[in-house]
């Protein structure tokens, strides 16, 4: 395979990635605007901190409105991250290795960029939102059951999935980062209502709300959540369980290769630090020294990987 | 005559090369003006990637830098036993027809200077004489002055700003030849010196196609046509083409060039 | 009053379906309008998700457009076929023999069928290219010959494409969609295959590998990139042949040969079927700002460590200047009468020739010498008396720059409309693939209509659509 169609690949998934993170950022703004909140600009800022985002959409817009927020988040085309963009930038990555998918895979990002770029075309009214935020999960489902259900099992797959989960790590982490200080265990937080909301926001916005509940027999508290969204293996948007993703797909392409992989012996190390964790030693660590850690080791892995399979020359 | 020629080309980087290449033409031909006897070239820092003949005949060495090295050497051992022929190669020729060399190219394209300078000839009678009047009339009109102009300069540039050096006289000669409707090409090559053995920089001169003589040299920077002092190196249809060693790097830090050329006999 | 003209119809001769038509005219006429204004909205939603779109340059807000296809065959019969097959053979051969004299002893020019100026002052003659044999000899892998007819037998070549043809890809597309749409069809009537194209392209260009190639010949597609016009057939024929598509920044020389950046390091390639323009294929010899092509590609080429395909400098045999000369050209190489026909060909850089276009603008089509796509011509029965003058102007202001030709009364083939069956003027483009020793052509090819009534403008670029072409079995 030719290393411009790894570096494709994966940067594909990134971006398909990106755009279901960032809808599901959105839904849980809205969510919580909407039936939470006593200061919804409060909870829009929110949104745009957690997406890492602030600088340019201060530089666009002064205030923090659902309808600004979404119209730059979704569709702005000056904005990288918006979904317009990176859906464009995915289906351009697509074409560039349309030869190393299959006819359904491509079909199916290549129908997601058509139907996005329809959705976006004009401002998202506030009841329609819901809609648009379904359409682009929809469309998510449908390029990942294509992917799942006709490609090959060989080092093509292992770079989508490499994209994918090393976007979803950092997105995880991301997450975390932002709302650190509201998951630091502090005395005047305990039992406090206004906590929740946040809480809440990090869960939905993980789509971790549910799953919570499920897998969590404790309560919501900083510490239970903090276990759940970076060691909980079972969870998969957790750091754990992306992270053995990340090694299990490394791992195949070192069998494939042959020889030493030092991008899988430092997803190895990653991963040592996010499974079979407790978590108050994170806590005792220090929780944003923690994640940023694992940021800076997700982009070096990422530079490592690039350079291992000659992404670029 | 034998000569002798040391010719060594150094290129340093400010920053380590991820790609440099050059088209290397350094390698003497055998003809009724001279013999080849030793000839050698050698690359340090780089490696010969491909060799072939060129359409005008050269032999041509593609060199690649090695990655990451901050300098490039190619250096030229070799002897030649030349004969003078009154500058006169004959009814010598190539793939390239005679009409190719007729046509102008970006470097010798003619303007109102050159055009005047080949106007101011015209109505001499004779060939040999017609040429050499033009080669007299270039050297009036554009004075040798080193530095003045580069790999880049046009034949009508050169003859607007009225300074050159070698190589621009022979643009400027093939493009007032071709004006006057004859074949005519550049040279590249070196110039035993009576005086000196060092010398900055590699020479040229022009050749001219005449009826019943064959191509015929004109050596406009020192008024005379070739004689056992030469060394024909390469040809082509301008200093481009025939340029001894020509490149392309790709990423971003300064490029530094050392020549140094011993011609003795 | 324009004189009215009649054309000639492939597809219904006297009222009824001539011969070839005849199946397929008994089986349209069982079939319920609807559902096939049904099927052709299917079979544009298959396209549009399958990306199979142009790029239009110089259009930002519709970036990639569909080439409208007409569910409608265009059907030639065995007969017509191999006479036609035979013409384009015959022309590509003389195409490949004309490069190969033209770039080493120039023997038509010295015997002064050609005239010497239309070479020496051709932009797409490359000097490069002098005093040097490509692999195998072959010139031209690729050819496109675009073919019109005016009558059951009068074919006529209008333009040989011999740089980097396109269209292949819709001529496979149209196939495909025909046998979705309609599986009946091809059980009821036998259609020659063209199926096999990519296959033969792939064997072609492992032919004509260079000779010290060890092993089965890699091969790759070299694409300008996403952006390019035919990105989607560049992709396309990548996919179907199973060959890797690259870009220049994926190849670099390594142990002089020209290699491939791939995840387990580089490896040697031995043939690149290009579609970049020569000017970019390498900015070491050519057009030194290129960034689409491989730096010393060339030096390589000539040390004869890699096929080019089609090899640089062709373009010399197919401007329109030359054009007019190919029947010279057909016999001087091949010693036969060229089985096609030319059209009537006025050279606007003879005076004599200047002075009846001039006087006939209105009748004529003037064109470019090196002009494609169908811009910058005149089509003088179609333009208005300010456009005749406009491009008056600029005739006298460079003569030797233009060409005309008499308007042909191209044959009509009906398209699909809501209102039934409608003539539309074509085209074809059959695809003649060679390789040292052998030419082969896929049955059928490229058919264009012009979509718009009375047009005689089938490009892509101008609001053309596209036919499937059957060849058929008996």
């Amino acid at each position: 395979m030719l290393g411009k169609t790894a570096g494709g690949l994966y940067w594909m998934f990134r971006g398909l990635e990106r755009a279901e993170n960032t809808a599901r950022l959105i839904e849980a703004g809205f969510r919580i605007a909407l039936t939470r909140s006593s200061d919804p600009t409060s909870d829009w800022q929110s949104v745009i901190v957690t997406s890492a985002q602030q600088g340019a959409y201060l530089a666009q817009y002064d205030t923090y409105t659902s309808q600004n927020v979404c119209d730059f988040l979704l569709r702005e085309p000056s904005n990288p991250s918006s979904v317009l963009s990176v859906v464009k930038a995915a289906r351009d990555n697509a074409r560039l290795v349309r030869t190393a998918l299959t006819t359904e895979v491509w079909c199916a990002v290549n129908e997601t960029w058509m139907v996005l770029t329809e959705l976006l075309k004009k401002p998202i009214a506030e009841e329609d939102v819901p809609q648009t935020l379904e359409a682009i999960r929809q469309q998510s489902a449908l390029v990942r059951g294509a992917l799942h259900g006709t490609m090959l099992r060989n080092d093509i797959y292992n770079f989508c999935r490499l994209g994918t989960f090393i976007e979803r790590a950092d997105s995880t982490a991301r997450i975390i980062d932002v709302k650190y200080h509201a998951l630091l265990p502090s005395p005047s937080f305990v039992g406090s209502r206004l906590d929740n909301v946040q809480w809440e926001m990090v869960l939905r916005s993980v789509s971790g709300h549910r799953s919570f509940r499920h897998a969590v027999e404790g309560e919501y508290n900083a510490a239970n959540i903090v276990q759940f969204l970076m060691l909980d293996a079972r969870f998969p948007r957790s750091l754990a369980f992306c992270a053995a993703a990340i090694v299990e797909n490394l791992d195949l392409l070192a069998q494939d290769y042959g020889g030493e992989s030092r991008s899988l012996a430092a997803a190895q190390a990653m991963l040592g630090r996010c499974a079979g964790r407790d978590v108050s030693s994170i806590f005792e660590e220090g929780l944003h020294e923690y994640t940023t850690q694992i940021l800076r080791d997700l982009t070096m892995l990422g530079a490592m990987i690039e350079q291992q399979y000659r992404f670029i020359q | 005559m034998r000569i002798k020629v040391s010719h060594q080309t150094e290129y340093t980087y400010a920053e380590p090369v991820s790609g440099a290449l050059q088209q290397v033409r350094l390698w003497p031909v055998d003809s009724p003006m001279q013999r080849v006897t030793d000839w050698a070239v050698t690359v340090d820092g780089g490696r010969v990637e491909a060799g072939y003949s060129d359409h005008h005949g050269n032999q041509v060495r593609l060199v690649c830098a090695d990655e990451g090295v901050q300098a490039l050497t190619i250096s030229v051992e070799g002897e030649v036993e030349t004969a003078d022929t009154s500058g006169i190669l004959g009814p010598v020729y190539g793939r390239a027809p005679l009409w190719y060399f007729q046509q102008p190219t970006a470097l010798t394209t003619a303007g109102d200077g050159v055009t005047a300078l080949a106007d101011s000839v015209r109505n001499v009678t004779g060939d040999l004489d017609r040429y050499h009047a033009l080669s007299g009339a270039i050297l009036d009109k554009v004075a040798y002055v080193l530095n003045q102009t580069d790999m880049a300069t046009t034949a009508e540039g050169a003859v607007s700003q009225g300074s050159g050096v070698c190589q621009d006289h022979a643009n400027i000669f093939v493009a007032a030849a071709r004006h006057l409707g004859a074949p005519a090409r550049y040279v590249s090559g070196y110039l035993f010196m009576d005086d000196r053995i060092e010398q900055d920089a590699s020479h040229a001169w022009a050749e001219v196609h005449l009826d019943g003589l064959g191509w015929v040299g004109f050596d406009v920077s020192n008024q005379i046509s070739p004689d056992e002092r030469y060394v024909r190196l390469a040809i082509g249809r301008d200093a481009k083409d025939a340029a001894p060693i020509s490149g392309l790097r790709m990423g971003q830090g300064d490029e530094n060039l050392v020549v140094s050329l011993q011609v003795q006999q | 009053m324009d004189k009215p003209k009649t054309f000639f119809n492939e597809m219904i001769g006297n009222g009824t379906p001539r011969a070839p038509y005849a199946k397929y005219g008994s089986w349209f006429s069982a079939q319920n309008g609807d559902r096939l204004a049904q099927k052709s909205q299917e079979a544009e939603g298959f396209f549009r998700r399958a990306g199979i779109t142009f790029n239009v340059y110089g259009q930002a807000d519709a970036e990639e457009r569909l080439i409208p296809f007409d569910l409608v065959p265009r059907i030639l019969s065995n007969s017509e076929w191999t006479k036609l097959a035979k013409g384009v053979e015959q022309r590509v051969r003389a195409i490949n023999a004309f490069l190969h004299d033209i770039y080493n002893r120039q023997e038509i020019l010295r015997a002064g069928v050609v005239p010497t100026r239309l070479i020496a002052q051709n932009d797409a003659f490359l000097p490069q290219m002098m005093d040097f044999v490509p692999p195998g000899g072959v010139y031209t892998h690729i050819v496109g010959t675009d073919i019109v007819r005016t009558g059951a037998d009068e074919f006529f070549v209008l333009e040989d494409n011999a740089r980097t043809p396109s269209g292949v890809s819709y001529m496979l597309e149209n196939r495909e969609t025909m046998l979705q749409m309609f599986p009946e069809l091809f059980s009821q009537i036998k259609v020659q295959r063209v199926s096999d194209y990519p296959k033969n392209l792939r064997a072609s260009l492992e032919a004509s590998a260079p000779p010290n190639c060890e092993g089965r010949p890699f091969v790759v597609v070299l694409t300008p990139g996403i952006h390019n016009s035919a990105y989607y057939e560049h992709s396309f024929l990548a996919d179907q042949m199973g060959v890797e598509l690259v870009e220049g920044h994926d190849l670099r020389i390594v142990d002089g040969k020209i290699a491939v950046r791939t995840t387990r390091g580089y490896r040697t390639v031995d043939v690149i079927y290009r579609r970049v323009d020569d000017d970019f294929l390498d900015p070491l010899t050519f057009n030194p700002t290129s960034m689409l092509g491989v730096p010393g590609i060339m030096d390589v080429y000539r040390a004869g460590n890699i096929t080019i395909a089609n090899a640089p400098g062709t373009g010399v045999a197919d401007d329109k200047a030359i054009y007019s000369y190919m029947p010279q050209i057909v016999e001087f190489y091949t010693g036969e009468k060229a089985i096609l026909k030319n059209v009537e060909t006025h050279r606007c850089s003879e005076p004599e020739a200047l002075k009846y276009v001039l006087d006939n603008l209105a009748d004529l089509v003037v064109k470019e010498v090196h002009g494609s796509g169908g811009y910058g011509m005149l089509v003088g029965p179609a333009a208005s008396r300010q456009e005749i003058e406009d491009f008056r102007a600029k005739l006298k202001a460079r003569p030797a720059n233009y060409i005309a030709q008499p308007t042909l009364s191209l044959s009509t083939v009906p398209i699909f409309t809501d209102a039934g069956l409608a003539p539309r003027h074509v085209d074809l483009r059959p695809f003649a693939l060679m390789s040292p020793g052998s030419v082969d052509i896929a049955p059928g090819g490229l058919t264009r209509v012009a979509l718009t009534e009375g047009s005689l403008v089938v490009n892509s670029s101008q609001g053309g659509g596209t036919k499937d072409t059957w060849v058929l079995e008996d």
